[in-house]
């Protein structure tokens, strides 16, 4: 697979204008940057500090990365400091593209510093490719301070491909901070993927929605953790649904902690095939069984 | 035309259905009949999706009996279900466009029809976030965005409200006078029985009575007085 369509892939074909960086293979390839955006290389380990200045709006900021050979192992430690009063746009996410039968591993470090009354959209995608032996491992590691009135939704997916995937995403909500986050994983053979998800409300009015949808196939496993801390005035909601097609396993373990009698706190799961009546209703309008299955599974995830 | 002949069916050891001979013809048939008297069973032997223990079905001289859900659907045949399925993920758009291949602006009208603002609800998602009544009215939309020959419809009137369930009385009656097909409906109520050319009075399995509404209503109203367990 070439490099250009990998990026495409990860970036959802998103254009390269304003500030971007592209990482391949543990290397800056290139980086573009402007008035409102700045990206400066770590000095003390590998990464990039992005900085976005207050009152940015309408900006899109792209950080690919690439993995195109086996036996890699590339841990990078991003952090974006994003000003107050900002409305932005963050596209990040890992490739792997392994026909080698050596092992490609990209752990991402992302840590979020978001000022007040700023809004952040971050799409995060990541996709594994390559008919080699070689394990294609990612472990996204996503770490947010929300300062008060900010808001972040975050959508991250996991596309196919990837073998072995543990992302953890720690939270903490300042007053009348939001977060929203859409998590889509589908696994299939023998891969394993873990989420877990570390959330802290701390102010008073933040709010947290958490929706997992996962499908797991073949002999593949997942399991979803959360632990939600209700330390104040708060409310949020974590939901995992995951269908399970073949003999793959999905675990889900809530765990909701209300730490001040006002915190409002719901934590919703189901996990199970796809509903028999979802298949009848789709075969009474003309499709396949298989036509069926795939209409459902690709709704679920899209 | 469809054709069912002695047909019988047996669930758990008890009889649902015993010796069922119809014609369906195209008209608008209203099968009615009270509780447990098979009515659901029977129009889901229709549709394939509950097979027969016993007995056939012809659509047009050909037997369909063992005919799956998806080859009858390919025919002609649509269902709308009594209790409309949700779906996590999928949009009322992607539901639509399953059941009739156009765009947006084309599929709309289906929605006008059963009282809903296309441009509020297809791009919502088919789940428990529309209420049931909304449900209801979408899962009818399907089936009339399909455009078929054969159309069963399981209670339509269950969860709509009296305002909306006049507009619905309308929409069936344009539905088939622009079709001009087979119209069968599962109802008990009286504004869908007045809609039809021949209602169907199913009575613990068995077809007490076809006829018009003349005919039935009174039979409909003394299966409602009686009740022989405890003799209110």
């Amino acid at each position: 697979m070439e490099q250009k369509e990998l990026l495409n892939i990860i970036t959802d074909n998103a254009e390269y204008v304003g500030a971007y960086n592209i990482r391949v293979n543990g290397k800056l390839l290139e980086r573009s940057t402007n008035e409102f955006v700045d990206i400066v290389s770590k000095k003390d380990r590998d990464g990039i500090d992005i900085i976005v200045k207050d009152n940015t709006v309408n900006q899109t900021i792209l950080i690919p990365v690439i993995l195109t050979k086996g036996e890699i192992t590339d841990k990078v430690y991003n952090d974006f400091y994003i000003g107050k009063n900002c409305d932005i746009k963050i596209i990040a996410g890992c490739g792997v593209d392994n026909c080698s039968s050596c092992t490609s591993e990209h752990d991402g470090i992302h840590s979020f510093y978001v000022g007040e009354n700023s809004k952040v959209k971050y799409i995060e995608r990541h996709y594994g490719h390559g008919e080699g032996t070689g394990k294609k491992i990612l472990n996204p590691v996503t770490n947010v301070v929300l300062e008060k009135n900010s808001t972040m939704e975050m959508v991250t997916t996991q596309i196919e491909g990837v073998d072995n995937s543990k992302r953890v995403t720690n939270a903490t909500l300042k007053e009348s901070a939001s977060m929203v986050v859409n998590e889509k994983i589908m696994t299939n053979l023998n891969q394993k993927a873990d989420s877990e998800f570390y959330v802290n409300l701390d102010g008073e009015n933040s709010k947290a929605k958490v929706s997992s949808r996962v499908v797991a196939k073949d002999d593949s496993k997942q399991s979803f953790y959360s632990n939600v801390q209700g330390n104040s005035k708060c409310f949020a909601h974590v939901e995992c649904d995951a269908i399970i097609v073949g003999n793959a396993k999905v675990s889900s373990v809530p765990k909701i902690v209300a730490n001040c009698p006002d915190a409002s706190l719901v934590h919703e799961a189901t996990i199970g095939k796809i509903a028999g009546e979802q298949l009848l209703k789709l075969l009474t309008l003309g499709l396949s069984e298989s036509e069926a299955e795939k209409e459902i599974l690709n709704g679920f995830l899209k | 035309m469809i054709e069912l002949k002695n047909i019988c069916f047996f669930s758990e050891g008890k009889q649902i259905l015993k010796d069922i001979n119809l014609v369906f013809n195209n008209e608008i048939t209203v099968i009615t009949g009270p509780n447990g008297a098979g009515k659901s069973t029977l129009a889901k032997i229709l549709m394939g999706i509950v097979k027969p223990t016993s007995g056939s079905i012809f659509y047009n001289g050909q037997e369909i009996t063992n005919f799956s859900i998806t080859e009858r659907a390919k025919m002609g045949f649509s269902f709308a279900f009594q209790q409309p399925v949700k779906f996590k993920g999928l949009k009322v758009r992607d539901v639509l466009k399953i059941a009739n291949k156009q765009k947006d602006v084309a599929l709309s009208r289906y929605l006008k029809n059963v009282g809903l603002c296309s441009k509020e609800y297809m791009s919502r998602e088919l789940s428990g976030d529309l209420s049931g009544g909304e449900l209801k009215r979408i899962e009818i939309a399907t089936v009339l965005a399909r455009n078929t020959n054969v159309n069963i419809f399981d209670e339509p009137e269950a969860g709509i409200d009296l305002w909306s369930f006049n507009n619905l009385v309308k929409t069936f009656q344009d539905f088939q006078k622009e079709i001009n097909g087979i119209f069968i409906m599962i109802s008990h109520q009286e504004k869908m029985i007045e809609l039809a050319n021949k209602i169907v009075l199913l009575n613990s399995g068995q077809v007490e009575k076809i006829g018009t509404k003349q005919e039935v209503m009174p039979l409909i109203l003394n299966l409602n007085k009686s009740c022989k367990g405890c003799g209110v």
